[in-house]
């Protein structure tokens, strides 16, 4: 490609070329892949643990009235199918786990950049500053992607190898063949990817602020830990359905029959206000950033 | 824009040009604030422009509009429900565990148990899924946080599944029938057509029943039938009834009372649709591994614990505010002696004689609930000698310590009076 060509006006491949060499990037880090490594290994951990306790025969959480409602969602049936262990293990890491590797993987997008001095390089390709920042959106949305699927396809293969299979109850008491199952367990981990849109847009404005990538990731998480905690007191259950964690846990609703879509919509909903107000405060920042590293 | 553009700027040096970079600067978070705008604008008004007004029906009287209602004849149909109660009572959201679990020991009960799941309608909100299929098949489902209680009657089965600890509860309609007073519905009046029975049942020269309008509920057109007190010293403000116009089928439920706020009970449907539900609905096979529990067994577990009592309390306050008690849902769990009701209409107390027992008081029960019961008192002392007022937003009691109970939706002052009336 030539310079003149770049210049006058970029092709869309050229945009793919950004996004592939980023993307390439992303997942070349061996912080990335150990944070891959981290949420597969949250299946395996609850699989195991299920298993080592229902070892003798006996049912999770028998011992009483309520005793089976600790843990996390799903996790009571996993004995009879292994495919909730796909829900428990998504249910299981959404609160924290997932985001958090977002967070780091999106407040490193800017921040990190500027703080290993290669923004200015990046910058001076001609591609702009609009296109770099969405094609870092588009990485982090990527990495909400695969680390979901990374945790789903774990989870399946622990609980295809230590629990049995087949056609399996909704929570609404209803039988659903094994194959609908699967397509079920597909459309949550997408839900759940997409339920960290807002966080990601979020960690990607911070990112924007400040020049150190640290400081960047700290912030981010350190915001999802407050909105976890305020989403927990009731009397500001006025401003919580504007959380962007307040709904996560609504993928559940997926596993009725009928579906409940009231929540869910409300999710994606809230997903994309967040990334509509942070995406465009994000772009606001960054046009106008001073590159001085 | 070049990338350094603004280190160009920024670097000239002169003055209009750093101003005019900084409006740009500036201009540009017009958009994130604009988004920020435009949503909270989608957010306040989209629900005021979909709320269309209320639907020009034709003209109805009351007396047909009750009519309509008892020939009103859905056999068939599936929706969601939402119920909040607001009792004025503090969440029972914990409490109900302590009672559970108070009341079924250790391991005896099950959680897939319909009366124990039941209880925790009396506070809060809930969204409730029903299904019908004839008299044969329903089907009702509390939606939880990632979890369902769905209480199934298919035939002859009654099946009670909790997905949350993976419990069944099984039983069988000829015995539910004998025992649990036909099931659910008459224990805990839930769907608006039952709350409305109960409430025209006490219909009389001591009620006003008129046709408030119309409205719109779950996308139907509704007439509001409007049912008010004539009688002063009763807690009851108003009960408003929103009847499809169509069906005939009650579709929402209001109780406002007279001290005015909040309604105590709102019960309506947010969706509903009068097809007949897919057969697979009210199929229902224990999952393999979940513990399933026969209605026989439970039968011993109930014990004369001071908690289950309670909890049977909170159930005869639900009984008592629709009219009559009815006492085949007590299961001999009550205390000793059948009510006696004392006054008419709306001003009706119920007494009960719990044998010079007492009530349990805070120090008896111990615990939440002792906490919770002395957090509620208030002494109260008169002809009849001296005693405790409970207080709800609806329901008051007055339990004297000589053991008598008086119950009713009326103020205290009724209660007094019809505690010295006793005397």
């Amino acid at each position: 490609m030539s310079r003149a060509e770049a210049i006058g006006k970029p092709s869309p491949l050229w945009t793919f070329g950004l996004l592939r060499s980023e993307l390439i990037t992303t997942f070349r880090r061996w912080r990335t892949l150990a944070l891959l490594g981290v949420l597969a290994a949250v299946p395996i951990l609850v699989g195991i643990a299920v298993k080592i306790e229902t070892g003798d025969g006996s049912s999770m959480g028998g011992g009483g009235p309520q005793g089976g409602g600790g843990g996390p969602a799903f996790i009571s049936q996993i004995t009879n199918n292994g495919l909730f262990l796909v829900f428990t293990a998504l249910a299981a890491t959404l609160p924290f786990f997932l985001p958090m590797a977002i967070g780091v993987i999106a407040g490193d997008a800017i921040a990190g950049e500027a703080n290993a001095g290669t923004l200015r390089y990046l910058l001076v390709a001609p591609a702009g500053r609009t296109r770099l920042l969405l094609t870092k959106y588009a990485t982090t949305m990527a990495f909400c992607l695969v680390a979901t699927l990374v945790v789903a396809v774990s989870a399946l293969t622990v609980g295809a190898l230590l629990f049995p299979l087949g056609d399996l109850t909704t929570i609404s008491g209803t039988r659903i063949s094994f194959a609908e199952g699967l397509g079920r367990a597909l459309l949550i981990a997408l839900v759940v990817a997409v339920s960290l849109i807002g966080v990601a847009a979020l960690g990607l404005f911070v990112s924007t602020l400040t020049n150190s990538g640290i400081a960047a990731m700290a912030t981010t998480v350190g915001l999802l830990i407050t909105v976890q905690i305020l989403d927990q007191i009731p009397q500001l259950h006025a401003i919580h359905p504007y959380f962007f964690s307040h709904y996560w846990l609504s993928f559940a609703d997926l596993m009725r029959e009928p579906v409940y879509w009231d929540d869910l919509v409300k999710n994606l909903g809230v997903q994309a206000l967040y990334a509509a107000v942070f995406g465009s405060a994000a772009w606001a920042r960054f046009m106008a950033k001073d590159i001085t590293a | 824009m070049a990338p350094y553009a603004s280190d160009d700027s920024t670097t000239a040096g002169d003055g209009d040009d750093l101003r005019a970079a900084r409006r740009r600067k500036a201009a540009r978070y017009v958009v994130p604030v604009t988004v920020v705008g435009v949503a909270a604008a989608t957010i306040g008004l989209v629900p005021a422009i979909a709320d269309s007004g209320d639907p020009d029906l034709p003209e109805i009287t009351a007396q047909q509009l009750i009519e309509k209602i008892a020939q009103s004849d859905v056999q068939q149909l599936s929706g969601t429900f939402k119920i909040t109660t607001d009792l004025g009572l503090p969440d029972l959201g914990g409490l109900e565990s302590s009672l559970t679990s108070g009341a079924m020991g250790s391991g005896d009960g099950s959680s897939a148990d319909p009366t124990a799941k039941l209880t925790e309608l009396a506070s809060g909100t809930h969204t409730l899924r029903v299904a019908a299929d004839g008299p044969d098949r329903q089907k009702l489902s509390l939606l939880e946080n990632a979890a369902e209680y769905s209480l199934i009657h298919n035939g002859k089965d009654i099946w009670g599944y909790d997905s949350k600890s993976n419990e069944v509860f099984h039983g069988t309609a000829e015995e539910a029938r004998g025992e649990k007073g036909k099931g659910r519905t008459e224990e805990v009046p839930a769907t608006p057509k039952d709350l409305t029975e109960e409430a025209l049942k006490a219909v009389d020269d001591t009620t006003s029943v008129t046709v408030d309008g119309t409205a719109q509920v779950a996308g139907r057109d509704a007439y509001r039938l409007l049912i008010k007190p004539k009688q002063s010293g009763t807690t009851v403000g108003a009960i408003t009834v929103a009847v499809d116009a169509k069906t005939g089928m009650p579709l929402k439920f209001t109780l406002t009372p007279s001290s005015g706020g909040a309604a105590v009970i709102d019960a309506g449907f947010t969706q509903v649709d009068f097809a007949k539900p897919a057969a697979s609905t009210f199929d229902f096979t224990p999952p393999k591994g979940a513990k399933v529990t026969e209605e026989g067994e439970l039968d011993g577990a109930a014990s004369e614990h001071g908690a289950a009592r309670s909890e049977d309390e909170l159930r005869k306050e639900f009984e008592k505010e629709f009219g009559g008690p009815k006492s085949e849902g007590e299961r001999g769990k009550a205390p000793e002696g059948g009510p006696e009701v004392i006054g008419e209409g709306w001003n009706s107390v119920a007494v009960f004689d719990t044998g010079g027992e007492g009530v349990p008081s805070g120090a008896e029960v111990g615990g939440d609930m002792g906490g919770f019961l002395d957090s509620l008192g208030d002494k109260v002392t008169g002809k009849f000698g001296s005693g405790t007022v409970f207080k709800t937003r609806l329901i008051n009691a007055l339990i004297t310590d000589d053991g008598k109970v008086y119950v009713g939706a009326v103020d205290k002052a009724a209660l007094v009076k019809a505690a010295e009336s006793a005397k």
